[in-house]
């Protein structure tokens, strides 16, 4: 991990960014209140678009002198010519596609490559919780209750490599991190089961 | 008068141009001399690099802050002076009336060289692109070589755009607020309906009125169709309800019942007062004809040379007149050139007027963009 600034970056946010290399451009699909992309502005020198949905996450944005555009992803990406972006990142926004094979092959088309991260429902703690108190698991890295809009579609790590190999999205790395952040090291099966966030870069 | 946060007590200036070179317009025709009113408000720097360029809707002038010397305030004074969206403290900002204006500028009520007259129609038809042409001769006089940012609504708007297109390597950013880059036949339509209301004025009389009485009562009905597309069904419940206006009841007669009607009525009257009908006919006009990809039907090409100017592009939702699909479509040419822009859709109930009347939201978003503008390009302020 590279050394940490002294900004309030969420953990899985530090291991998206280690993947991004000095000077690209990078298009972050619901960017939020832009942390990461002034992140990677700052410690990378990137230079980053946003899109985001939620108005005063976009004021936000403008605020930390970032690049957004107010909109809906499930419009698609349609205004971006192909390959003009190193990276595309999906951060923690996945659950809440209405169609994710159409985003991640836009995101395919427009970037060299995408990062997808998300909130794994695999995790021990939700399938012990559904099991034990015959209540709907919440993600430990997604905090919201099924009743909450936007609704969320939960999904799990093997749930996502399965639509990978079904819609033919190539895989280049997966990484796994823990509740605590630190990275999950076991097979398989163990990564389900004890990753609270996955990360995967495809292309 | 209260001049805190206010640029004070501002004086019109005049720029005349074009008089042994007539300027070429659109329509074919050429016009000699041009005199541009404008005003300007804060301090050009030392290297001529923070200038921004305010361009005026519809009924707009050259008075954009401050107080005039008979003290009305500016039309935009809520976003122009110390500490406001276009910070007079950090940035030199320009005001002028348009070519066809009839505050200071050479318009139908200017008079004609030829006969010492007003020009009434024989003024030649502008376009928004006429406009654009007109102020980058002022822009010519004050020195200054690149704007730091063009910025308007509405009409103003689509300047805002024309000077992008016309002339990229002029301008470093681009503000187009509740605006488009195309007249729609809705818009188009209300142009001519109120068109229509000073034509059947019989004291219009073909534009000739200079020497007599002025089509007041055609002027006033245009302006009350305009107020209308100006606001949203929601802001007229908020703002005027079913109110009575002056009275506890129904009148059963045909004076002036609700409080909408008086508040048309007198945005209809106060209109008069300080404009003219025959500008009203050649600004609108200019609107209609606005298309910035005329020809050729693809906005991307109209941009084709702006990929390196700096965008921030705004709509709101409650504005029906120019709807957030028409900032969105230039959004996405923008996009598609590989331009850096900034698209925001406010939430509001205000409709067109939004861009007027939503102050602490726009601050705060042209303030911060701006900020970036100036740290991009590594200015002095």
């Amino acid at each position: 991990m590279s050394a940490i600034p002294a900004i309030n970056l969420r953990a899985d946010l530090y291991t998206i960014a280690d993947l991004i290399q000095p000077g690209e451009k990078v298009l972050d699909l619901g960017c939020g209140d832009g942390t990461l992309l002034r992140y990677l502005i700052d410690a990378r020198q990137i230079t980053g678009r946003g899109i985001e949905l939620s108005e005063p996450d976009v004021l936000a944005c403008v605020g930390k002198g970032l690049s957004v555009r107010q909109g809906n992803l499930d419009e698609g990406l349609r205004d971006y010519p192909d390959k003009s972006f190193d990276t595309v990142i999906l951060s923690q926004t996945l659950p809440y596609l209405d169609d994710p094979a159409f985003l991640i092959c836009e995101m395919l088309r427009v970037g060299r490559r995408a990062i997808v991260s998300f909130a794994n429902w695999g995790h021990w703690r939700c399938r012990l919780g559904l099991l034990f108190t015959g209540r709907m698991p919440v993600a430990a890295a997604l905090p919201q209750p099924w009743s909450d809009a936007p609704r969320a579609r939960p999904l799990t790590v093997r749930d996502f490599a399965d639509f990978c190999a079904r819609e033919k999205i190539p895989i280049k790395r997966e990484m796994y991190l823990r509740e605590s952040y630190r990275p999950v090291r076991r097979a398989q099966l163990g990564k389900n089961l004890h990753a609270a966030v996955a990360i995967f870069e495809l292309g | 008068m209260n001049t805190n946060h206010s640029v004070g007590i501002v004086e019109r200036q005049y720029f005349t141009f074009a008089e042994t070179t007539p300027m070429q317009l659109d329509s074919g025709e050429t016009l000699s001399p041009i005199t541009l009113a404008y005003e300007t408000y804060g301090t050009l720097n030392a290297e001529r690099s923070n200038a921004i360029l305010i361009c005026h809707a519809l009924s707009g002038d050259a008075h954009a802050a401050g107080f005039s010397p008979d003290e009305k305030l500016g039309w935009w004074d809520d976003c122009i002076g110390p500490g406001k969206a276009f910070d007079t403290t950090k940035y030199f900002v320009i005001c002028s009336n348009v070519l066809g204006g009839c505050q200071g500028s050479t318009g139908p009520g200017s008079p004609n060289p030829q006969t010492g007259k007003p020009y009434g129609l024989d003024f030649p038809v502008i376009t928004v692109r006429d406009m654009v042409r007109a102020q980058q001769h002022l822009i010519d006089h004050l020195g200054i070589a690149k704007l730091l940012a063009v910025a308007g609504g509405s009409m103003g708007g689509m300047q805002v755009l024309q000077w992008t297109a016309s002339y990229p390597e002029r301008v470093r950013a681009a503000l187009p607020l509740a605006t488009t880059a195309r007249h729609s036949p809705m818009l188009i339509a209300f142009s001519e309906v109120g068109r229509q209301a000073i034509y059947a004025d019989p004291n219009w009389n073909q534009g000739n009125y200079y020497d007599g009485a002025r089509p007041n009562t055609g002027l006033a009905l245009a302006r009350m169709i305009g107020h209308i597309t100006y606001l949203s069904e929601e802001s007229m419940h908020q703002k005027f309800g079913r109110r009575l206006e002056a009275r506890e009841r129904f009148g059963f007669d045909f004076e002036t019942d609700f409080a909408i009607e008086s508040y048309l009525h007198h945005k209809g009257s106060r209109f008069t007062e300080r404009f003219d009908a025959n500008t009203y006919l050649y600004v609108t006009k200019a609107m209609d004809y606005f298309d910035l990809a005329n020809g050729h039907g693809n906005l991307m090409i109209s941009f084709a040379r702006c990929a390196s100017i700096m965008y921030l592009v705004v709509s709101f939702t409650s504005d029906w007149l120019y709807p957030t699909y028409h900032s969105k479509e230039m959004v996405s040419a923008l996009t598609g050139i590989g331009a850096d822009v900034t698209y925001c859709n406010l939430q509001s109930t205000w409709g067109h007027d939004a861009f007027l009347l939503e102050v602490e939201t726009m601050t705060r978003l042209i303030s911060d963009f701006l900020d970036r503008v100036v740290a991009h390009h590594g200015i002095n302020l």
